[in-house]
């Protein structure tokens, strides 16, 4: 018997086989080809347009798509005039609703995918940070008392104080570990729920009527100048995120892991969280608390693409406003009245992530 | 490219850790760190990678690793860390690609020729078809594999690994070793940490022997520093040992010569 040269690769391989200890606490799917996810990407962000086209026509009366077209045309100059009443209601009523709502799906599910690969936890949403209360207390602040700045920089402020707090608290010995971030979050989350809480059970029926709209959330109030301000600030909160995503796929990996690759976790993580934190407040503070979309849209993301944040991102931005302006479509047809979005996105929204995890993936430890 | 560690002591406040390490990882060598868990195998990685401030120094070739930022660290050193499952499925694809990170220079991250480099790692340590996988799907020891493609796509003359073969079946282990010191071979300093005497034995050139309160116990080649001795020393529980006399499966090639003329 002659041992082989040290040289050469062995012909013994270890053998295939599924993990023993498996545990990935997500959903997947076959991995996609890079050429397949572009594909997609192209095709959500046409699909937009053409929801964003379907939902002006859609309304308290219905206005053709040959007449939204015409009077969109007209607007930005390409044709002369139009009916007058039509033009109003497509441009000053609903293209700024559908604007906004879009730029508010998109702005929730690019932070939503942002904090998941931050925090190496697929299940982790804008709420977790303590976001989403903080910026509703400090919507609720400037509603309770007089400030001289306005209910949305508040919120803004609000906001970021929270995420300051949680990062502060979850320090420990020079490192902040998941763990201690999440506790921290839910504290300072559970802190500026009570206080909001306390607004409510002190504040006057007027009073009271305003932070009920700020916890159902809704669109009514969308206006040329939220949309000025909102849509440009979440293209670029959003092409800012996709920036980071590469780094974001090794950062998921671990602090050690990632360092040793190169990658320097805190300023990496600080970015991302002030980036995807600004984005949450920014929607929050112009359409009040919407649930779930943070959550559900990357998640349906990364079951059409694999976990890349490369394509996760963009692509949680273009169905985040798909998902929202079809949210809001329903929202302001299915009763007289206007049904807060929020409701809209948690009722379609649980039965849809179901859904998802009962035909759409390969479980884990399932064949893929 | 020599690795040279001297006088690097590191303290959890006041719980001494590691006591004044010195040694140089030569190319070409494959170096075995050997010692009971707690001694700070890991925590001395840590302290070599740069993670953790520590009073001494760490220098490649002369240059002084702790001035460098993490990039420029990942471009010299890489660090195998023990196969585990992430939060994300990750393709053994995408997963080899993160070894490139410290090379990218553009924005949105690797290129056609870092897709090729990596498919030559991954046939390096013989996992081209399974490039396309799930990386969580695989079993332990093809895990442990696509880290070390990992490392090998980080292209570093370095190579730290954390103990490669924990937890994988027998004829994992015996392929991990020899695909790590094939890697030796081809002209890399390799630092493995192990806590199996025989392994040692069998495929490392030298071994560094780390006892109690983090001081280095031994350095040299294994057949003179692993003795019945060190072991005593190292695992007082274990009792009396024998280097020979009880039956030992073993590969034939990792076998002294007369042994295996005689088997």
């Amino acid at each position: 018997m002659t041992p082989p040269a040290p040289s050469s690769i062995p012909a013994t391989r270890p053998t295939a086989g599924r993990g023993d200890e498996t545990r990935c606490a997500c959903v997947v799917s076959a991995p996609v080809s890079n050429r397949r996810r572009a594909v997609l990407l192209v095709v959500t962000a046409a699909l937009v347009l053409v929801v964003a086209v379907v939902s002006i026509t859609v309304g308290a009366y219905v206005i053709p798509v040959g007449d939204v077209l015409k009077v969109l045309a007209a607007k930005t100059g390409l044709t002369d005039s139009t009916n007058s009443l039509n033009a109003s209601v497509v441009w000053d009523m609903r293209l700024t609703r559908v604007l906004l709502a879009g730029a508010v799906g998109a702005a929730l599910a690019c932070s939503g995918a942002a904090y998941q690969g931050t925090f190496r936890n697929p299940l982790v949403e804008p709420f977790i940070l303590g976001v989403s209360a903080g910026a509703a207390c400090g919507a609720g602040l400037a509603v309770m008392v007089d400030v001289p700045l306005s209910m949305q920089v508040m919120a803004f402020i609000f906001g970021m104080l929270a995420v300051w707090l949680t990062y502060t608290l979850s320090r420990v010995r020079g490192e902040r570990p998941t763990v201690t971030l999440i506790l921290a979050g839910v504290v300072v989350g559970s802190f500026f729920s009570a206080v909001f809480s306390l607004f409510q059970y002190a504040g006057t029926d007027e009073q009271l009527r305003r932070l009920v709209f700020w916890v159902m959330g809704g669109f009514y109030r969308a206006t040329w100048n939220d949309v000025a301000v909102v849509v440009p600030a979440t293209v670029i909160g959003c092409l800012l995120l996709w920036r980071f995503g590469w780094r974001l796929n090794v950062l998921s990996l671990g602090d050690d892991e990632a360092r040793s690759l190169g990658v320097d976790p805190e300023p990496l993580r600080r970015w991302v969280i002030v980036l995807a934190t600004a984005l949450t407040a920014l929607a929050v503070s112009v359409s009040g608390i919407i649930a779930w979309v943070g959550l559900l849209v990357p998640h349906a993301a990364r079951m059409m693409v694999g976990p890349d944040h490369r394509f996760v991102i963009p692509l949680s931005a273009t169905l985040g406003a798909v998902f929202v302006m079809a949210c809001d479509v329903l929202a302001r047809t299915i009763h007289t009245g206007e049904v807060p979005i929020s409701i809209i996105t948690s009722i379609l929204g649980a039965p849809y992530l179901v859904y998802l995890l009962r035909t759409r993936a390969t479980h884990l430890g399932a064949s893929s | 490219m020599t690795l040279q560690v001297r006088g690097l002591s590191f303290a959890y406040g006041a719980h001494p850790v590691l006591d004044r390490i010195g040694l140089d990882l030569r190319p070409g060598e494959l170096c075995a760190l050997f010692g009971p868990n707690g001694t700070g195998k890991s925590t001395l990685y840590r302290c070599i990678l740069g993670h953790l401030r520590h009073g001494g120094t760490v220098t490649l070739d002369g240059e002084d690793l702790s001035g460098l930022r993490p990039a420029q660290v990942a471009r010299r050193v890489s660090y195998v860390p023990q196969q585990h499952t992430n939060a994300f499925p990750f393709t053994v694809l995408d997963m080899v690609l993160m070894g490139r990170t410290p090379h990218l220079g553009g924005v949105f991250g690797p290129r056609r020729s870092d897709v090729q480099a990596c498919e030559r790692v991954l046939a390096q340590v013989g996992l081209a078809a399974e490039r396309d996988q799930l990386y969580h799907t695989l079993s332990g020891g093809q895990r442990q594999l696509v880290l070390i493609a990992r490392a090998l796509a980080q292209d570093c003359q370095v190579l730290l690994l954390d103990e490669p073969t924990a937890s994988l079946d027998f004829g994992n282990q015996m392929f991990v070793w020899r695909t790590v010191r094939d890697l030796a071979r081809q002209g890399r300093a390799v630092l493995v940490c192990t806590h199996e005497p025989n392994h040692v034995l069998w495929f490392c050139d030298r071994v560094l022997a780390l006892g109690r309160a983090g001081r280095l116990l031994a350095d040299g080649v294994p057949s003179e520093v692993i003795t019945t001795e060190l072991v005593r020393t190292l695992y007082p529980t274990v009792g009396a040992v024998s280097m020979t006399g009880a039956s030992v499966v073993a590969p034939v090639d990792v076998l002294p010569t007369q042994q295996s003329a005689s088997g």
